[in-house]
């Protein structure tokens, strides 16, 4: 109870029914006149409607009415940097039914049997949308006629009345598989995306960007639907078109991947399950966006069959799987020169300073030997050393001074262990581990030897080779660096005028010391150049920057040895190679891993070697296939 | 005061016979509109006829509570609708779009819906005890009662449903007495607030979203389609109508919703001006008797209560019938008592029911 002003007697006198009672009165009476004047605005409107403007509703009514039809957009085509086609829009013919003027369906189709192959499926399919689609208008009974099929068809058809060859365009991707991770496909648009879509724009569109720069894109791809106001008799059938408004066609996209570079990437590493990512470090720009094994996105246009589509999605080399974003591997030893950084950065090295190999090293007051990759022992080791001869006791020495949450704060800048933002969907984050990590993923707390494997890229570490090429790109720019980016330029069709795609620098990766990145990126060039990856750097027109990596898939017992011979291939260990080049004026950072392609000098660095050739001496010894086109002429857009 | 002034109906049934008329009229005439309006689907108008019934048993269960019974319960009903509301929220990501719903068997019901009764009950039940017309402190409690369920709801987003509970604290606070320079105030604000708002808050695209639902017509593929072919249904009706079943543009499938939300279009082609004045009017005559009868209620709780649920079913027949007739933008509110589908006609009957109550039990309530 508040505080009652007007009297001392307790609750009765606060309130006033009577008076309370009269204002609701008053009020009451307001809301009656207010609903009144509302019902009469209703009631105004009605007669404008249907008595000043009856004549003209009439007209629009009776007889001839009006119908809203979609004019679907052209979709915009891809090139790739260089305007190499990638994906168009082919003209292709499908067949249709009228059932209003077909006369005896079932008899039509039994006899569209004899020209054509069509499958049970087809048919289904067809009864289905025809319960669905009102008996005037077409119903698709099958998709991309070929020529023969068509010439065939042409000779009887008058015979059937009501089957009509209807032209539309399907997406076609020229150069089948190549690129097909960084490219994507389009498909017929599914019940999902039906409800997430913008139905309006979507009439009269069947297909949507799937996956890949198709899918990122959609929007720019697209275009505007335009519409047109149909005039039609009492039955619907349209009489003539009242009003156009033409549809925008979508913009052209321009990749920012080379194809010849592209194909040369994939050529590398081809034999393997890997991938390899080429980044132009001034500016983020994905120059080659490699996926091995990969796929002819073509069948998925129009609906791939069920038995292919199994076959591909249980394949053990899963070749739908994009694993330059969507793979994930410990980073090995290509970690090292960050880690260096990391040591430089917190004070807890210096470049001069040194530890001494002896193969092994071991916790105080633990008997668990960590094994150096060398058993016999690096001797003594200084960081520059340590990186080209990829030491591993000197980084579990400098793993532990660091801890690891220190570590993990650093990296953590350059996008290791989360996306990098990239502009192609379903890009995995990695894992960067750090003490509250494990304790909320595996509700343990962590322990110095987690911290030990971390310093050498092993156990939790996991990262894509995305964030591998992207961490490599940065350093070559000294902690300058950008998101990483498909998209190089749009294009207006109808305009011609292209649109560079902006830079998009992220945060730069400051440090005490600017000289600290010159000693890790010289601990780079001491491996190609004397370290462990000596033979790639034979005989190079420029200077190379890398650093080898050897990822475990399984763990050795404490006394075992690794075998190469004797292993499964699917046991071997992962090669993987990061490198930038040329040294002076870095123009490409690559990364590369071959799954189970044993070590990564002997590997990977030679892949990363010909990619940086190709790119950077115009070396291509590749020849562009396009597929064969199914004898039409593609579909020249507004 | 004797009892001989009232009726045997309404001391047998607790039910006001020209209020209980006046709702099996409209309900009469939207089931026959309907009939036509489905392209005479039986089967979809015996089941609207199922929860008609299903309505009018729940309106006369109500009926038999005395109101001490709802004033009782308001402040928990209200509770256990936020609760709902904020699970909504919760679980909102996993259960996209549709499944704001919760299946109770023989109708499906949204918790948003709880909201319409439960907010101007907790409003009654807050000012109750307060003096009237109210103080700043109390009105800021109104304001805080209603605005709460009024975002949770506008973020699910069900604009439709957040205007009902939005609208249904403010007529609450109206019936109050709230003064009448508070709300010269208010609404001036509001005024100014809007062109500030749309200079400098709004994106460009926001901007084209709001004009679209402003002027619908700039959008022919989506809600404008809606708009052009009311009009063309309603406007090609004329006075008298095309006749019952005779409706072309609802018939050939160009009025689209012509059974759900644009039902009003539907019975205006074929029942002309002459029957959408009829239909006005008996909306007006519910409304009106509704009103007298909350002004009979004996006590604050349930004089405001009968009130506002008065006003909310107006709020659904003044937005619908205007937003058919292309006077208001496109806000999804059904036609009370007409459009086919449960969950609104059971809010709405429901708060017939508490007003029912109310008015047959306002002898028993003075001292």
């Amino acid at each position: 109870m508040f505080a009652k002003p007007y009297s001392a007697e307790p609750l009765a006198r606060e309130k006033d029914n009577t008076a309370e009672s009269e204002l609701f009165f008053r009020r009451a009476l307001v809301l009656v006149f207010a609903v009144f004047v509302g019902l009469l605005a209703v009631a105004s409107r009605l007669v404008y409607l249907q008595v000043l403007n009856h004549d003209r509703f009439t007209t629009l009514s009776d007889g001839n009415r009006i119908r809203v039809q979609p004019l679907p957009p052209t979709r915009g085509s891809i090139f790739d940097r260089n305007g190499v086609l990638l994906a168009e829009n082919l003209a292709s013919y499908h067949l249709e039914i009228t059932r209003e003027q077909a006369q005896d369906l079932d008899a039509t189709l039994a006899e569209l049997r004899e020209h054509i192959e069509l499958t049970d499926a087809d048919i289904d399919r067809f009864r289905k949308m025809a319960l669905r689609t009102p008996a005037y208008i077409g119903v698709p009974l099958r998709f991309r006629l070929t020529d023969e099929e068509i010439a065939r068809l042409a000779i009887d058809l008058y015979r059937f009345p009501g089957v009509e060859i209807k032209a539309d365009l399907t997406r076609r991707y020229p150069l089948g598989s190549l690129g097909v991770h960084a490219i994507g496909y389009v498909g017929r648009i599914d019940e999902g995306e039906m409800r997430r879509i913008d139905r309006g724009q979507y009439s009269g569109s069947t297909h949507i960007g799937k996956i890949g720069a198709e899918y990122s894109y959609e929007d720019l791809l697209r275009g505007r639907t335009g519409w047109q106001q149909v005039e039609t008799n009492a039955e619907g059938r349209p009489l003539r078109v009242l009003s156009r408004t033409p549809p925008t066609p979508g913009q052209h996209l321009y990749l920012s991947i080379d194809i010849r570079l592209q194909a040369a990437a994939e050529k590398v590493l081809e034999g393997y399950n890997g991938a390899l990512v080429a980044i132009d470090p001034r500016n983020g720009e994905i120059l080659a966006l490699v996926s091995q094994p990969t796929y002819d996105p073509n069948p998925f246009v129009n609906g791939i069959d069920f038995a292919s589509y199994r076959e591909l999605n249980t394949s053990k080399d899963k070749p739908l799987l994009n694993r330059a974003l969507r793979g994930m591997y410990p980073p090995g030893s290509t970690i090292k020169p960050l880690m260096a950084l990391t040591g430089l950065e917190h004070g807890v090295v210096n470049r001069h300073s040194g530890i001494s190999c002896r193969g092994s090293y071991q916790l105080p007051g633990s008997s668990h030997r960590f094994r150096d990759w060398k058993r016999s022992g690096h001797g003594h080791v200084s960081m520059d050393r340590a990186i080209a001869q990829s030491c591993d006791v000197y980084f579990y020495d400098l793993a532990l001074k660091l801890g690891i949450d220190r570590t993990h704060q650093f990296l953590d800048r350059f996008y290791l262990g989360r996306p990098t933002g990239v502009d192609l969907p379903g890009e995995k984050g990695g894992v960067l581990p750090s003490q509250d990590w494990k304790r909320q993923s595996y509700k343990k707390s962590w322990f110095a030897g987690d911290t030990l494997s971390a310093g050498i890229g092993q156990g939790y570490f996991l990262t894509t080779p995305l964030q591998l090429a992207h961490s490599t790109a940065a350093i070559a720019q000294r902690g300058v660096h950008f998101q990483p980016r498909i998209l190089h330029a749009s294009e207006d069709p109808s305009t011609r005028v292209k649109t560079l795609a902006e830079p998009l620098p992220l945060p730069p990766v400051k440090v005490r010391n600017p000289q600290f990145w010159e000693t890790i990126i010289a601990g780079m060039v001491h491996v190609v150049e004397g370290g462990t990856a000596n033979r790639i750097g034979i005989g190079a027109k420029y200077r190379i920057a890398g650093k080898t990596g050897t990822a475990q898939v399984f763990t050795l017992g404490q006394n075992q040895r690794y075998d190469a011979k004797r292993l499964a291939r699917h046991l071997l260990d992962h090669a993987l190679f990061v490198a930038f080049a040329p040294l002076e004026d870095p123009r490409i950072a690559v990364a590369v891993i071959a799954e189970n392609g044993g070590g990564g000098s002997s590997t990977a660095a030679p892949m990363a070697r010909k990619v940086m050739d190709a790119w950077l001496l115009n070396k291509y010894d590749v020849i562009l296939e396009p597929l064969p086109a199914p004898g039409i002429a593609p579909h020249e857009s507004e | 005061m004797n009892q001989n002034d009232e009726g045997w109906f309404l001391r047998l049934t607790r039910l006001d016979p020209p209020l209980l008329l006046g709702l099996l009229m409209v309900s009469g005439l939207g089931l026959t509109v309907l009939y036509s309006a489905s392209q005479q689907n039986m089967d979809l108008v015996l089941g609207q006829g199922m929860r008609l019934g299903l309505g009018f048993v729940i309106m006369l269960a109500l009926a038999q509570f005395p109101p001490r019974y709802f004033r009782f319960w308001s402040p928990w009903i209200y509770l256990v609708g936020l609760l709902l509301l904020l699970a909504v929220m919760a679980f909102g990501d996993i259960s996209k779009g549709a499944q704001r719903w919760l299946d109770l068997g023989v109708v499906r019901f949204q918790p948003s819906e709880i909201m319409k009764l439960a907010v101007p009950m907790m409003m009654c039940w807050f000012f109750a005890e307060k003096p009237l017309p109210p103080r700043w402190l109390h009105l800021l409690g109104g304001v805080l009662i209603t605005a709460i369920p009024f975002i949770l709801i506008a973020e699910q987003p069900d604009l439709g449903t957040a205007l009902v509970v939005g609208s249904a604290g403010a007529f609450a606070l109206f019936l109050a007495g709230l003064s009448w320079v508070i709300i010269l105030g208010l609404s001036l604000l509001l005024g100014a607030t809007i062109p500030l708002f749309w200079t400098f808050v709004m994106h460009d695209y926001q901007r084209q979203r709001v004009l679209t639902f402003l002027d619908p017509e700039t959008d022919p593929l989506g809600t404008g389609y809606h708009i052009i072919q009311s009009k063309i249904a309603i406007g090609s009706g004329g006075v008298y109508g095309k006749g019952w079943l005779n409706g072309t543009q609802s018939h050939l499938d160009f009025l689209p919703e012509g059974s759900t939300d644009f039902i009003f279009a539907a019975f205006l082609e074929e029942f002309g001006l002459v029957g959408g004045g009829l239909l006005l009017m008996l909306y007006f005559f519910i409304i009106a008797r509704a009103l007298y009868m909350a002004s009979r209620a004996p006590d604050t709780y349930t004089r405001l209560l009968a009130g506002s649920l008065t006003l909310i079913f107006f709020l659904y027949a003044f937005v619908n019938t205007g937003m058919v007739s292309g006077l208001l933008p496109v806000v999804g509110l059904p036609l009370p008592l007409f459009s086919y589908g449960g969950t609104s006609l059971v809010t709405i009957m429901a708060g017939f029911g508490i007003l029912m109550s109310i008015y047959s039990h306002r002898r028993t309530l003075t001292r």
